[in-house]
């Protein structure tokens, strides 16, 4: 080895270099491989009700107050969600607000004061383009191929971007450990836990058993769920022959979720 | 060499603080995890029928990889069934199939969990299964 040249221990040290750095990964992605080959599979249930775009449409008209609390009551029930009374520290999915707050732009003085004062079912709104999904630096906050905006609590930092983001409103952050405000737990569904952001997900867990969203299956008649894509779904119906109205369209986060007068 | 004498005593003094964790612990009972498998919901099947979705091997090393990909399949890709290597297939969720076997998470989960000294935080939000013992305090 004492005649080396310079050449040949170039040589070597490049050979060494590149076996040094990829030859250790290299295994590693052979071995990983065999592994996964080695265990199961993940699909879809085959009761699960798909769609290209979800899709939600609201009768304001057809909406009492016995069909909100109704809407309120199933969903924050069976997702665990906390019931607290300050309102600073609320935790809401679906909840009641005033017409004129629902729809700001609509001012005529001469509209009627009942139809400003009427209560209105409020929801995440899944827009088609979700100002809190641009923002979330984790990637929590998501929009699935469905349409729909979800939420991977594993992810969520809370750091509250995706409220700021929010045009409607439609996030809560849990200020303190939900648990001891929830009387009822639902055992098949998760809490959450302190300092993460929870919304509507247009009920995936029952989707995916193929069932609608609990919102609709109580509200009889008043709300309306369906695949927008899809030209001979009941939404799509709709849509076709009545004038809707979506919130804020200005702002042009093209919202799923529409409203009848 | 000055000072041999001390050298070797402070050598020896230092060498006798680093190992006497090993030291104590010769002739002593090792602690070793007690897990136990025999829940209520698992007795209660017929003998040929007690296993796991996966072989026992695989599931004591992977599971917690496993886990975090049923995780990932259901919240972001929407997938909730698992097609194991038998081909039978499973709901894939931690507190509405695991535990509906592993009910008895203080013996099945923690006792693993706290001779690794690792802490998942599956429980800060999935329900645990209510125990019929009495709970151990937290570590």
């Amino acid at each position: 080895m004492s005649n080396i040249d310079r050449r040949d221990f170039l040589k070597i040290l490049g050979v060494g270099a590149i076996v040094g750095i990829w030859g250790g990964s290299f295994f590693e992605i052979v071995n990983k491989r065999e592994l996964e080959a080695s265990i199961g599979s993940y699909k879809k249930a085959p009761e699960a009700l798909q769609a290209k775009k979800w899709a939600m449409v609201i009768d304001i008209k057809k909406l009492n107050k016995k069909i909100i609390n109704d809407c309120i009551e199933i969903c924050h029930s069976i997702h665990n969600v906390p019931t607290i009374a300050n309102p600073k520290e609320e935790i809401k999915w679906i909840w009641e607000e005033k017409f004129k707050n629902v729809f700001p732009e609509i001012k005529d003085q001469y509209l009627s004061y009942e139809l400003m004062e009427m209560p209105v079912l409020v929801l995440c709104n899944h827009c088609d383009n979700p100002p809190c999904v641009r923002v979330c630096p984790t990637k929590a906050t998501f929009k699935r191929k469905d349409g729909i905006v979800m939420m991977d609590m594993h992810r969520c930092i809370g750091c509250r971007f995706c409220m700021a983001g929010c045009p409607y409103g439609a996030r809560s952050f849990n200020w303190r450990d939900p648990r001891q405000y929830i009387k009822n737990e639902n055992k098949e569904f998760p809490f959450r836990m302190k300092g993460v952001v929870e919304k509507c997900t247009f009920c995936y867990e029952r989707l995916a058993r193929g069932l609608p969203p609990a919102c609709v299956e109580v509200s009889q008649g008043a709300i309306v769920f369906g695949d927008i894509e899809n030209p001979e779904s009941a939404v799509r119906k709709i849509l076709s022959t009545n004038l809707a109205i979506r919130r804020k369209p200005k702002l042009g986060t093209n919202p799923s979720v529409y409203y009848l007068l | 060499m000055y000072d041999t004498w001390k050298i070797i005593a402070g050598l020896l003094v230092f060498i006798g603080f680093v190992t006497h964790p090993f030291i104590l612990s010769i002739g002593k009972e090792k602690l070793r995890p007690n897990v136990e498998i025999n829940s209520p919901e698992i007795m209660s099947l017929p003998e040929g029928e007690r296993k796991c979705i996966e072989p026992k091997e695989f599931m004591r090393k992977e599971h917690m990889k496993m886990l975090n990909k049923w995780r990932d399949a259901v919240v972001r890709e929407g997938k909730t069934l698992y097609v194991n290597s038998e081909g039978k297939s499973f709901n894939m969720s931690l507190q509405n199939t695991c535990i509906q076997c592993h009910s008895n998470k203080s013996k099945f989960c923690d006792e693993c969990h706290k001779y690794a000294h690792v802490k998942p935080y599956c429980w800060d939000c999935h329900i645990e299964p209510k125990e019929n013992i009495k709970k151990e305090a937290k570590l």
